[in-house]
């Protein structure tokens, strides 16, 4: 008797704090934004409000990047909280680095929370998935990072404040050709990532033209989100002798694939792309991944515009670290939206998704955004390389 | 290819296939026994790596003390949810509590990500792992030797327990029929605590190791290993200790020497085990080295 009872105790503890974390958990997801809610709850009603949805990966293996990208967005919204006289409220939707939740975060936004505007996400797929609904449903989406060309291309609904992959391939090519002095490449890339796919093939595209020698990408290897183990990978690469190994992908699996093949005694130089920017590749790779290369967005250490210094500024006061390339471009995306509702004079999504696509020399903390006629922002890229445990920036590429 | 380099592989296949290896012994033991596919195993890898970062990390703990508690709170945990979960439902069809242990882990992975939050965490390898040994041009980390050594040892505690002791032979009654070997005087519940125990410390020393190896924690962790584990159990003849060893040398091996020899197929790594447990059960229900299925009568 006495056995049986303490184990229903147990059960009946064990569903509480089940219960009570699970709760707490909902709270969480639908924000950093728990705060904002109450806050705007505190002034006025659903009337004085305009909603901004934003779909991040806030768990999941980019959770990095969304997490920086929400840092950046959540300033913006402090700094400046109103847009025609109403207050704006962020609502979060986790997309769980993952296509499908991705969809349902926007579909959830949409359709539930009546959002005016979206930001997002990080990781082109993502916005990949999320953009035949935004367009459906006529809601403007605003991307931050998301650099692959066909996030926006015959999307009528789909802007960016970043440059796209085309662009960067060039860059990183032009980096091992000219100051690396390579003349064979090897590509390991996240097959499973739209980025990694196209931001491999525009680096061949260029690097073949430099180079004129259609056999210049010696191996061409992949691996798939959320891999650890990349061995085999590494060593089919580095048996092609390559001069440089191009490594577009995830953060952690890129750092990974860096340690393991210092570990195995590969040390070619290993370049990749902006997605490598997050506190978690330094801290995985450790001292395997110094001199590392990639290119990014942003600097914190040349401020662009007087918007950049008020930015860098208060990210410092508020969250004591140095701001990430994404962290700047999410604050640029929200202020994109928040200047396209106050020209437009009304939260009606379709005359806010005009005034967007008119952006034009909009000042912003990375840099000076004007949107082409895809949707696209032309911005210069700057080099980072890995020095004593730090992202140092090396120098800034005109487009 | 030459001979160093397919000598870098076949090292690179039996240091990841030890690893599946070792997880994939705690998965088939706790079948073996229980009739049970306890699918919150992946997730008490994830628990038992968080805690050992964590005992590093915050309480400054030295290693093996920490990687002592991690077991050992692991193992708790198993217990816990034995008695939450699965415990209420053993009257109950297979199913119910097949399902009742996917909700664990769900909930287990929940329950990691509001607690240890979703961005990745770098776990600290001790100097003793990461050191990079070079033989006549194969290069070999710390760790690979552990984990194969590690596994070895674990196995033949194991294969002592379940036919050797007292409380091993109990197990192997359980397994059989719970009634009648409550009738002979066994006490059922506290030889399936004890199973849930040490297929739990398995699971945490499995975690362990996974993170020594690729040394990056986030909540969803469990799920790779657990579902490969998962393969290399039912591959080597589910229920069974040794082949659980056997199928998990197995898919290590294939997983690096497919994209050895293949490089073009290096996408395709985890359609590899996937499409090998299919076959497996077409072809050979019971695994490698499964037992015949002894039907209850």
């Amino acid at each position: 008797m006495f056995k049986k009872r303490i184990a229903w105790l147990l059960l009946i503890a064990f569903l509480i704090i089940t219960l009570t974390v699970s709760g707490c958990g909902g709270n969480n997801q639908s924000a950093g934004g728990g705060k904002q809610e109450q806050q705007n709850e505190a002034t006025g009603t659903e009337e004085d409000v305009i909603k901004i949805g934003v779909f991040e990966p806030m768990t999941g293996a980019n959770a990095a990047g969304g997490a920086m990208e929400v840092e950046g967005i959540q300033l913006a919204n402090e700094l400046y909280p109103e847009v025609l006289g109403k207050k704006i409220k962020l609502v979060i939707a986790d997309n769980k680095s993952d296509k499908v939740e991705a969809a349902n975060a926007v579909t959830r936004l949409i359709e539930k929370e009546k959002v005016v505007a979206i930001i997002g996400s990080w990781g082109s797929s993502f916005s990949m998935a999320a953009g035949p609904i935004a367009k459906d449903n006529q809601i403007p989406v605003v991307a931050a990072s998301a650099t692959n060309p066909l996030v926006t291309l015959g999307n009528d609904f789909y802007f960016r404040v970043c440059f796209i992959d085309p662009f960067q391939g060039r860059v990183m090519a032009n980096y091992v050709y000219n100051e690396l002095g390579a003349r064979k490449a090897a590509i390991i890339k996240e097959v499973s990532n739209d980025y990694a796919v196209g931001l491999a093939k525009f680096f061949t595209d260029t690097f073949t033209e430099l180079t004129g020698d259609p056999n210049c990408i010696v191996a061409n290897v992949d691996y798939q989100t959320g891999d650890q183990e990349f061995s085999a990978q590494i060593q089919t690469a580095a048996q092609a002798k390559p001069d440089v190994i191009f490594a577009p992908g995830n953060f952690t699996e890129s750092a990974l694939i860096i340690k393991q093949a210092r570990e195995q005694g590969v040390n070619i130089p290993i370049c990749g792309g902006d997605t490598w920017e997050a506190p978690e590749f330094l801290e995985i790779g450790g001292k395997a991944v110094e001199g590392a290369v990639f290119s990014t967005f942003f600097t914190s250490e040349v401020p662009i515009t007087e918007e950049s210094e008020k930015f860098l500024n208060e990210y410092r006061k508020k969250y004591n670290q140095e701001p990430s390339s994404v962290a700047a471009l999410g604050y640029d995306a929200y202020l994109v939206i928040r200047a396209a509702i106050e020209k437009a004079g009304s939260a009606d999504p379709v005359k806010v998704r005009d005034e967007i696509a008119k952006t034009k020399d909009f000042v912003g903390a990375a840099g000076i955004i004007t949107l082409d006629e895809n949707g696209d922002a032309v911005k210069s890229a700057v080099l980072k390389k890995v020095q004593d445990g730090k992202f140092v920036y090396q120098t800034t590429i005109e487009p | 290819m030459t001979l160093e380099l397919f000598l870098q592989h076949l090292t690179n296949g039996i240091s990841l296939g030890s690893l599946y290896a070792l997880i994939a012994i705690g998965y088939t033991m706790v079948y073996g026994i229980l009739r049970l596919i306890n699918f919150a195993h992946g997730d008490l890898i994830m628990v038992a790596a968080y805690i050992a970062f964590y005992g590093v990390g915050i309480f400054a703990l030295p290693w093996y003390l920490s990687f002592f508690i991690a077991v050992l709170l692991s193992m708790t945990l198993g217990i816990i949810t034995e008695k939450a979960a699965y415990k209420p439902l053993r009257n109950s069809p297979r199913i119910t509590i097949l399902i009742s242990a996917i909700g664990v882990s769900f909930l287990l992975q929940n329950l990691g990500i509001v607690l240890f939050g979703g961005r990745p965490k770098a776990f600290q390898v001790p100097e003793i792992f990461a050191k990079v040994y070079n033989f006549g041009g194969v290069n070999i980390v710390g760790v690979t030797f552990f984990i194969p050594v590690i596994t070895v040892i674990l196995l033949i505690l194991l294969v002592y327990l379940i036919n050797f002791t007292k409380a091993g032979m109990a197990m192997r009654a359980v397994a059989k029929d719970y009634d009648t070997s409550s009738l002979m005087g066994i006490d059922v519940n506290r030889i399936i605590s004890l199973t849930f125990g040490v297929g739990s410390a398995l699971a945490a020393v499995g975690g362990i190791m996974w993170s020594l190896k690729f040394p990056q924690l986030i909540p969803t962790m469990g799920l790779m290993p657990g579902l490969k584990c998962f393969i290399a159990a039912v591959v080597g003849g589910i229920g069974n200790v040794t082949g659980a060893v056997v199928g998990g040398f197995l898919l290590g091996l294939g997983e690096i020497l497919l994209v050895a020899f293949f490089p073009d197929l290096s996408g395709y790594r985890d359609a590899f085990s996937f499409i090998l447990l299919i076959i497996i059960l077409l072809v050979k229900p019971t695994g490698i080295m499964g037992e015949k299925i002894a039907e209850k009568v």
